[in-house]
């Protein structure tokens, strides 16, 4: 068994090395007539781009895509500095004719953005060429060997029950060198993912048969990242379905959030695409679908017939109907920990290192104010997004709608939800995104503290206070505070994951739905202590 | 202003301390000898597992302590001068005191065993504990093997820790079989066939006879009283129950017995001293408790209790129907009133059990034979609501009572696959009886007694 363990590791190891191997390989070039048909179809007016272009990257040259995304943006860069020269200088004539023709010329776009456009159709090589077998070496191996990894546990781990023997001193997952060293990998990959697709072009060549199988076209960066969301998420449910085998809660959740992940985050949006509607997440509710009431989207759902009017409804429901109604039932735990998306990924990749997010008072405080900070932020940005949509005005108050939603775009959702919120895993916990960052959990989160029937009940006074629970939280609250007093645990940032109830080893904490009233229970004098409790109170 | 004097860092201490100055602004002084700030002692063998990191076992932030006005005070006490109301430390320092209380817990028991102080030889309850087992186990090749005395709640705990590292365990148990003092045996043969499930060399009916040294005076073997069995380890765990810590106070003038005399206002026979948690004896046993318990929660109950006697709400000291839980490596169990093993269950009491055919999973409930009324209940691998207990046992609920709302006890995590219809037609059959099982309802759970 240990074997099998340890030769599942090489292979996933071996399969990493030459999935970042893969970014080096292959070279970039275009013919003439390609990059003609190219600019052509995006309509390029630049007569230098055309140029510049050409001597860039219609050459026999092999270069990697280090040297070609180089070429490329550069190539751009020429073309636009021509033309913001020209604009200066008529500007400074006053020639507003000629100034006011330049701008025409200009291309826009971020410059890798430009560049992955180009890399997409000028690869040559190990990984355009030899799909197939590249997939094997990369995503293959890597889960094969992961699955060899994890599957021997069944008989390693002994009989089912807490196996968290060791987490503490392993260097995976106590924020040691492995730990530190997946930090570095995820940031990097979300950093390249975001802001440097053409840089993983390769990664993007070895999904292309799949998209194309689903979607009809050609795979993009988020077709790749939602791929790999989705095989990292069931590699990693073979683990939690091993690791708690005997708890049918957390069986059931991880079914549930892999369900919701492949189906309606991954499949059927593609399948939409497909049918020539538009890519929607159904279960992606706003506000942490944070695009949905801007302009480009609603203007796309309103073209798209009926089919778009229902998203369009469907998404508000969603939103002020079915969220909330859901929470007071079940509490965010249904949303959370149960469909979402980045809670799925939290719970089967992040799972590893849920001891690590942060349980102190000052974490806590910092939490509340960055979460809520975020939801202000959102709906501030979403109120600028529907006057722009309904009056036609591009600002409001001399701020550009634009301006506003490209910034929360980048800081929010690109580097908090993504570098921070995943890349901070093996250090700050999984979850960070849900705990600091998630607009919607912060609302869901309202909902629970104030109007819930969820509540995590402690069970009279039988806690030891050894703190498993609080360890183990992802999301950092100090269940032990409120277990050793013997109150239930009624917090807005309670994903209900169900791991302290599980850990607890004296049988404490459980999830439930019950009546409202005496959900929040303060306790002066815990259950056991015969103390007259009337006159205890009286006597205050 | 008043200044209390709290000896011990333990759950006694800082929750009588936590509740004193919720209730008062008085000076409040913990010294503990052990650790600079409170941990939780049961959380201690999930440090060596690598569960937790110490840190962990903390309820409260360093900064907790400060803020809250609570002295802490680093030092052994030596001895209490209650003439002239100071504790005297090991370096003749002095501290003066208003009102005492003493929470020093326990000590590991040793029996006077040949070898017992040799080095490898330890305990497992204190912080310096854990060191040593870390400096003496922490492997499997500098430990090849452990031999642990004493087949209790701690022992197991510490064959559990040692299993963790993948270090080879010999258990030796006293008993006939594991805890039956306190279990039935249908429980204590679960858990006996669950420890060697575990790989652990379980014997029973065995006693130490002596530890043996190497020539460095660190252990090398032990000797098996029964057969002369000579047995090679490295470590010795000596689990065989615990003791008031109660040494330094001898000559005080505090009248002792096993632990510091109590009465039920946890007062000792000299004023301004009082004593609570571990160490502390009643006078008198309140009801079927033993007269000292060295339990968790009654630990804390003490504590609250003290502190509003010494707050000027002078509080007697009446824990309410016992109730206790442990984990026996996998199974967790979970006991409310009082069930006894057959060893010591008094004539008018009887059992019903029942057992899951393949899961680590059975019950026992306890019942006065002649009325029907409902004494306790032992459950394994089923979690139990403490609540809904406490109110049968308050209300003198019959068996039958119990059993047909057994579902509104149940406190297992959603969607786990429940036994109550089980448990109820085997009590049916083997009583001829009719009872309908109800189907839980919220309004009951919640409702007052």
């Amino acid at each position: 068994m240990k074997f099998i363990k340890q030769t599942g590791l090489v292979l996933f190891l071996l399969g990493l090395f030459i999935f970042i191997a893969t970014i080096f390989t292959g070279s970039f070039s275009l013919t003439q007539s390609e990059l003609d048909t190219y600019i052509s179809e995006k309509g390029y007016k630049s007569e230098l781009i055309k140029e510049e272009l050409s001597k860039a990257i219609v050459t026999s040259e092999n270069l990697n895509i280090f040297q070609f995304s180089s070429k490329v943006r550069g190539a751009f860069d020429k073309s636009n500095n021509h033309y913001d020269a020209l604009i200066a200088k008529y500007d400074a004539e006053k020639n507003w004719d000629k100034k006011g023709a330049q701008f025409q010329y200009k291309i826009y776009g971020k410059p890798h953005s430009l560049s992955f456009e180009l890399a997409k159709k000028a690869g040559k090589g190990f990984a355009p060429e030899n799909t197939g077998l590249a997939w094997f070496l990369t995503f293959g191996l890597g889960i094969l060997g992961a699955l060899l990894f994890i599957i021997p546990d069944v008989v390693l781990l002994g009989k089912p029950g807490i196996k968290n023997d060791g987490i503490f001193l392993n260097a995976a997952t106590n924020r040691g060198w492995i730990g530190w060293f997946a930090f570095v990998f995820l940031v990097t990959f979300y950093i390249l993912l975001y802001f440097m697709p053409d840089l993983i072009v390769n990664w993007v060549y070895l999904v292309d048969p799949i998209s194309k199988s689903i979607s009809g076209n050609a795979a993009s960066q988020w077709f790749l990242y939602g791929f790999l969301y989705c095989v990292v998420m069931t590699v990693m449910a073979v683990r939690m379905y091993i690791k708690y085998r005997h708890n049918k809660y957390q069986i059931l959740r991880t079914t549930s959030v892999l369900f919701f992940q492949i189906v309606f985050a991954f499949l059927i949006p593609e399948i939409l695409v497909r049918f020539e509607k538009p890519w929607y997440d159904f279960k992606n509710a706003f506000p942490l679908d944070y695009d949905f009431f801007f302009k480009w989207n609603l203007d796309e759902l309103l073209s798209s017939g009926g089919f778009g009017l229902f998203i369009l409804v469907w998404g508000v429901v969603l939103t002020i109907v079915v969220v909330p109604v859901m929470v007071y039932f079940f509490g965010k735990r249904w949303y959370c920990s149960w469909v979402c998306g980045c809670g799925g990924l939290a719970e089967t990749l992040g799972d590893p290192y849920r001891q690590n997010s942060s349980k102190t008072l000052l974490s806590w405080r910092v939490e509340r104010i960055v979460i809520h900070s975020v939801l202000v932020f959102v709906l501030v940005m979403t109120g600028f997004a529907l006057y722009t949509f309904f009056s036609g005005a591009d600002q409001v108050i001399g701020i550009k709608t634009q301006t506003i939603q490209d910034i929360y775009g980048f800081l929010i959702g690109a580097v908090f939800a993504g570098v921070i919120g995943t890349g901070f895993y093996p250090i700050f916990g999984n979850r960070v995104w849900c705990r600091f960052g998630c607009p919607l959990a912060a609302y869901l989160g309202f909902i629970q503290r104030f109007k819930s029937r969820f509540r995590i009940t402690t069970n009279g006074g039988q806690c030891i206070s050894c703190g498993n629970c609080s360890t183990y939280c992802e999301q950092g609250i100090d269940v032990r505070a409120y277990a050793q007093k013997g109150e239930n645990i009624v917090r807005s940032s309670c994903v209900g994951c169900g791991v302290c109830s599980a850990v607890c080893p004296r049988g404490v904490l459980k999830l439930e739905n019950g009546p409202e009233e005496g959900r929040i229970n303060p306790t002066d004098v815990l259950l056991g202590n015969d103390v007259d409790l009337m006159e205890l109170v009286n006597n205050k | 202003m008043e200044h209390i004097v709290i000896i011990g860092n333990g759950i006694s201490g800082v929750t009588a301390a936590r509740h004193i100055r919720k209730l008062s602004d008085k000076k409040i002084t913990i010294i503990s000898a052990e650790t600079e700030f409170f941990f939780s002692r049961t959380a201690l063998m999930y440090v060596y597992m690598g569960h937790m990191k110490f840190e962990h076992t903390q309820p409260y932030e360093n900064w907790f302590w400060e803020k809250n006005n609570i002295n802490l005070k680093k030092g052994f006490v030596s001895s209490i001068n209650s003439e002239e109301k100071n504790v005297v430390f090991s370096d003749n320092t002095k501290l003066s005191y208003d009102k005492l209380i003493i929470a020093t817990g326990s000590k590991p028991n040793k029996f006077g065993w040949p070898g017992q102080d040799l080095d490898g030889v330890m305990g497992m309850y204190h912080k310096q504990d854990l060191e040593n087992l870390e400096k003496y186990a922490p492997d499997n090749k500098t430990c090849k093997r452990a031999v642990i005395v004493g087949g209790g709640l701690i022992g197991i705990e510490l064959a559990e820790m040692l299993r963790s590292r993948k270090i080879p365990v010999t258990f030796l148990v006293r008993e006939t079989s594991f805890w039956n003092g306190v279990l039935p045996a249908q429980e204590s043969e679960l858990i006996n066939n669950h420890i060697k499930e575990h790989h652990i060399d379980l014997r029973l009916s065995t006693n130490l006879k002596e530890i043996k040294a190497d020539e460095n005076g660190r252990v090398k073997s032990v000797i098996i009283e029964e057969t002369g069995e000579e047995i090679a380890c490295d470590v010795v765990g000596l689990t065989a129950g615990v003791t008031p810590n109660i040494d330094f106070i001898k000559n005080s003038g505090i009248e002792l017995g096993r632990g510091v005399k109590v009465n039920r206002f946890l007062e000792t026979n000299t004023k301004d001293v009082y004593a609570i948690g571990d160490c502390a004896e009643q006078h008198d046993a309140i009801g079927q408790r033993r007269n000292i318990e060295a339990v968790w929660y009654t630990g804390r109950m003490m504590g609250e209790t003290l502190a509003q006697t010494i707050c000027g709400n002078k509080t007697e000291y009446k824990p309410g129907h016992w109730f206790n839980s442990a984990k026996f490596l996998d199974i967790e169990y979970q006991t409310y009133g009082w069930v006894f093993s057959e060893r010591s269950k008094k004539e008018n009491e009887a059992y019903f059990q029942w057992q899951h055919p393949k899961d680590n999973k059975c019950i026992t409930i306890s019942f006065d034979k002649n009325t029907n009324t409902f004494l306790g209940i032992n459950t394994f691998g089923i979690r139990m609501r403490h609540e809904i207990f406490d109110k049968w046992l308050t209300e003198k609920r019959s068996i039958e009572h119990v059993l047909e709302y057994l579902s509104d006890a149940n406190f297992d995590p959603e969607f786990y696959k429940l036994h109550e219809a089980e448990i109820v037609a085997k009590f049916n059959k083997e009583n001829n009886a009719t009872i309908q099982l109800k189907k839980k309802s919220w309004k009951r759970i919640f409702s007052k007694s």
